[in-house]
């Protein structure tokens, strides 16, 4: 979940530059101990007692503002409604289905998978009950595929319902799920956080359009290791064991308390400097300064691998302002841009190493992919390609062979041109550090580079009357962070198709925003959602990104090891993976 | 006076619908939507997103929007928050104890230190407790309190370990122990704002007292054998005082909204934190309760001052 980043409002930013500054300022001078990430620390919670914890305090700089995950906004509430709602199986760090509320992973082995691939049968666990009392049933998974199903309901979470023409209650225990077409990713529904189950006797009447403003939204009963206290929307979640659970041993901490705070330096004092808190959620800050506050001691850093990979976008069409309503359409053409030497000279020209390092270090590593993860789709091809090597004087010949030459300032220009870029981003510290290493880079070679950025909200939002949305792509590159939220990379890698390109037609809808249109990308997809042999569709996936990172449609920076996460040096059990909120395994956590 | 008050009243009304427009307006021009934090995010889709839009009445057109905002208002319905789909007026009321608990308070301190502060110093002006009041009121008003706020979590929180940086809202006070982690929990926030109230509310007692030591009446008290306390406070204070309380009076509306800054800092969860969160977000039913209950409590308290001062103030009649 959670792909893009929001980085806040832009006063905020100017709070966490001088938190920072003045951290750094009294920081230890001890170096930073060599941080080391906890993730894999698989060890059983076995020797610890159901509740035999205190409170555990984990901190937000994005406060939970709804729990039924169904109706969320973002991470922060799915993460904060996943301690309470669960759904049938969960992707753990090998991005392999763990069962949660399911007794078994349906497989084509075990027959739980159709061999057509068009419907799917889960057994559930038997004997589980809500944290009222009453019994989980299949009645229960049924209804919730109604309710996000139903248009009405707005469900942010609907996308996991396409395709899927009916879901049944075969017995008390077992749910059938067809779809209308073979499908390649039969787990697409009631799996990760998008697949929570809500209780039907609780939501039948929040259904369709009543979901908007019904007051259960808040207060949802679960079958999660933890039930709710107290909720303060924007504020604080409050939560105790659920009594119902189904594991006689679990969980260790008897109550869990979510805080929002502003910003991540605030969260990531609190662990770290005064261990007044025991995790924080998504350390976003630059290394330097995340290195000092680390320091302090009382915690650790928690990385793992993930999909999302901080990418800058290459726009195909031609931004000018004087094409009026034209601008970025994808009838244009970009005057320097469409041709393959100037972007390859341009990605040639950025030193993702140093800038990964800088501004990342442990939280990102520089990479040349857009798919980086789960391991088998992350490309071993680009690696050695020359588009992904520094290598400025190359760029520099090719830049001279497109025709783009240095006149006598030393600028780039053809035919009396000169080449300037217009580079946005969102409002966000490391973003704008990124921003002037990319423009160093490219000025070296002549180029002319002007820097804007907006805030995330205005940057990612769907607003068609701002010029300034990352969609409009008024602007010759653009970047931020993106991958697939699910293991399976259908859903993200239809986002270079011909059919998706955001432009004045479909009010800027698609996730095209590059104007990218290759007839032999989109056969390609079409063979990929075709194949369903799992080796062979890893296969096409890596295909698919070599394409894209060859053509220079799009150039990957930094595959950031996100989220990342401070947490308390006691806490142990945490078990991070990419596809699952940060808290999936929260019953598994001890000290 | 009465028919002073009703007039006061019926010209709000058309004051009040004017910001409301303007406010509306703003938020519905204004770019960015509730939908941004869906950015890109290959798991919510446009349509998806498109379909949220329309759930919440965002594909309408403002005028719309706002016709049905207002007659919904002025029944008393706050609306539901795009967000947490929570009625409005129950998340502000979760919030106002925390706003009142924090900047209420440090709006009463500071007036307490203000006034004898200010008193003091203009009586002994020029002296060494003079000087230092000034140097401290410059100092409290030009740090701003982004500063003065991590400064202290820095040496109180982080290095002494003495004050706890993030303030639990979910302590309950109900004894001794419990009254000591909340006074503990808003001891900095307290002290920030208090800061920097004080050093306006200072130097504005300075400067009346020292206006009205120098006036005839007061020369006359003590020609008349009066003693210096009664001079001062029951002759000079008096009349000092009558801008002042107008001033505290025009002061209290922004306590409502509470202290943005500061509440965000050291993580209280006020009116003020749920104001600048939800116009970060676009929640326009939310942002709209607050700017428009504060623009309800400023049109009033004007009204408050303005009425006081003329009952401070036997020579200003209203008719």
């Amino acid at each position: 979940m959670g792909a893009a980043l929001s980085g806040g409002g832009r006063w905020r930013g100017l709070l966490v530059a001088l938190a920072s500054a003045l951290l750094v300022a009294t920081a230890c001078t001890t170096p930073p101990s060599g941080a080391s990430p906890t993730t894999g620390a698989s060890a059983s919670a076995s020797a610890v007692a159901r509740g035999g914890g205190g409170t555990l305090h984990i901190l937000y700089w994005q406060a939970p503002t709804i729990l039924n995950t169904h109706k969320a906004q973002g991470t922060k509430d799915y993460d904060a409604g996943g301690l309470i709602l669960e759904p049938l199986a969960k992707f753990g760090p090998d991005a392999k289905p763990v069962p949660f509320l399911a007794s078994e992973i349906p497989t084509l082995q075990n027959g739980g998978i159709a061999a057509d691939l068009k419907s799917i049968t889960w057994k559930l666990k038997q004997n589980v009950k809500w944290s009222d009392g009453t019994d989980f049933t299949a009645d229960d998974v049924v209804f919730t595929w109604q309710y996000v199903a139903d248009e009405k309901t707005a469900a942010s979470d609907s996308e996991t319902v396409l395709g899927v023409s009916k879901v049944e209650a075969v017995d008390k225990n077992t749910v059938k799920v067809s779809f209308t077409d073979p499908n390649p990713n039969p787990y697409q529904i009631f799996v990760t956080g998008l697949g929570n189950i809500i209780q039907k006797k609780q939501f039948q009447s929040c259904i369709g359009a009543a979901a908007e403003t019904c007051a259960e939204n808040n207060k949802p009963v679960g079958t999660g290791p933890y039930k709710l206290v107290d909720f303060k929307p924007g504020d604080v979640v409050t939560y105790t064991i659920n009594d119902s659970y189904r594991d006689p041993g679990k969980p260790f901490f008897k109550d869990v308390q979510i805080k929002g705070v502003a910003d991540a330096a605030t969260a990531a004092r609190s662990v770290c400097q005064a261990g007044d808190s025991d995790y924080g959620w998504n350390m976003q800050i630059e290394w330097s300064i995340l290195s000092q506050i680390v320091s302090g001691g009382k915690c650790v850093m928690v990385t793992h691998d993930s999909p999302n990979v901080e990418r800058i976008l290459v726009n195909r069409a031609d931004p000018s302002a004087s094409l009026g309503d034209k601008r970025s359409e994808p009838t244009t053409q970009h005057p320097f841009l469409s041709d393959l030497n100037v972007r390859k000279a341009l990605a040639m020209a950025i030193d993702r190493k140093t800038l990964a390092t800088q501004l990342y270090n442990e939280t990102g590593k520089a990479t040349c992919n857009i798919v980086t993860a789960p391991a088998e789709v992350n490309s071993p091809n680009t690696a050695s390609a020359d588009i992904c090597q520094f290598d400025a004087t190359k760029a520099g010949q090719l830049l001279d062979q497109a025709g783009w030459t240095k006149a006598a300032d030393g600028k780039r220009a053809k035919g009396g041109k000169q080449m300037v870029i217009n580079y946005l981003t969102s409002t966000n510290d490391l973003r704008q550090k990124e921003q002037a290493i990319v423009k160093q880079n490219w000025e070296a070679l002549g180029i002319t580079v002007n820097l804007k950025n907006v805030p995330a909200s205005v940057f990612f939002s769907s607003d068609a009357g701002n010029p300034d949305t990352a969609a409009h792509m008024y602007y010759d590159v653009e970047m931020y962070t993106n991958g697939s939220s699910d293991p399976d990379q259908q859903n993200y890698l239809s986002g270079w198709l011909c059919n998706q390109i955001a432009q004045k037609s479909n009010q800027w809808k698609g996730n095209n925003y590059e104007r990218y249109c290759s007839t032999q990308y989109d056969n390609l997809f079409a063979q990929y959602k075709k194949e369903l042999d799992k080796t062979k569709r890893s296969q096409l996936a890596i295909q698919l990104n070599d394409m894209l990172v060859n053509d220079v449609v799009i150039i990957p920076l930094v595959a950031r090891a996100f989220p990342v996460a401070s947490a308390s040096k006691d806490l142990k059990g945490l078990n991070g993976t990419p596809w699952e909120s940060d808290l999936w395994n929260i019953q598994e956590w001890y000290k | 006076m009465n028919r002073y008050i009703i007039r006061r009243l019926l010209i709000a009304i058309p004051t009040l619908l004017i910001i409301s427009v303007v406010v509306f307006a703003i938020l519905a021009l204004a770019p960015g939507d509730p939908m941004s934090q869906f950015a890109a995010n290959p798991a919510v889709p446009p349509e998806v997103r498109e379909n949220m839009r329309h759930a919440l009445g965002l594909d309408q057109p403002w005028p719309v929007r706002y016709v049905k905002w207002l007659t919904e208002f002025v029944q008393g319905n706050w609306g539901y928050s795009f967000i947490s789909k929570v009625p409005v007026i129950g998340l502000v009321a979760q919030r106002l104890p925390n706003t009142l608990a924090v900047l209420g308070v440090a709006y009463i301190v500071s007036i307490l230190i203000a006034i004898p502060i200010g008193i003091i110093s203009a009586v002994r002006r020029y002296t060494l407790f003079d000087h230092t009041a000034t140097a401290f009121a410059f100092i409290g008003y030009s740090i701003p309190t982004f500063f003065s706020g991590i400064l202290l979590i820095i040496i109180f929180s982080i290095k002494l370990h003495w004050f706890p940086f993030i303030y639990d809202s979910t302590l309950k006070v109900h004894d001794f122990s419990t009254l000591m982690t909340q006074i503990s929990q808003s001891i900095m926030p307290i002290t920030v704002l208090a800061l920097f109230e004080t050093a306006t509310l200072t130097r504005f007692v300075r400067s009346e007292m020292l206006e009205n030591l120098s006036l005839d009446y007061v020369r006359t008290a003590r020609s008349k054998g009066l003693a210096e306390r009664v001079v001062i406070i029951k002759h000079a204070l008096r009349n000092s005082l009558i801008p002042v309380v107008t001033l505290i009076a025009l002061g209290v509306p922004t306590i409502f909204t509470g202290a943005i800054i500061t509440e965000q800092i050291f993580a209280v969860p006020g009116v003020g934190q749920l104001l600048i969160s939800s116009i970060e977000v676009n929640d326009t039913p939310v942002v709209m309760a607050i700017t428009f209950v504060y623009a309800i409590l400023v049109v009033g308290f004007n009204l408050v001052a303005d009425v006081l001062y003329g009952a401070l103030d036997p020579r200003i009649k209203y008719t």
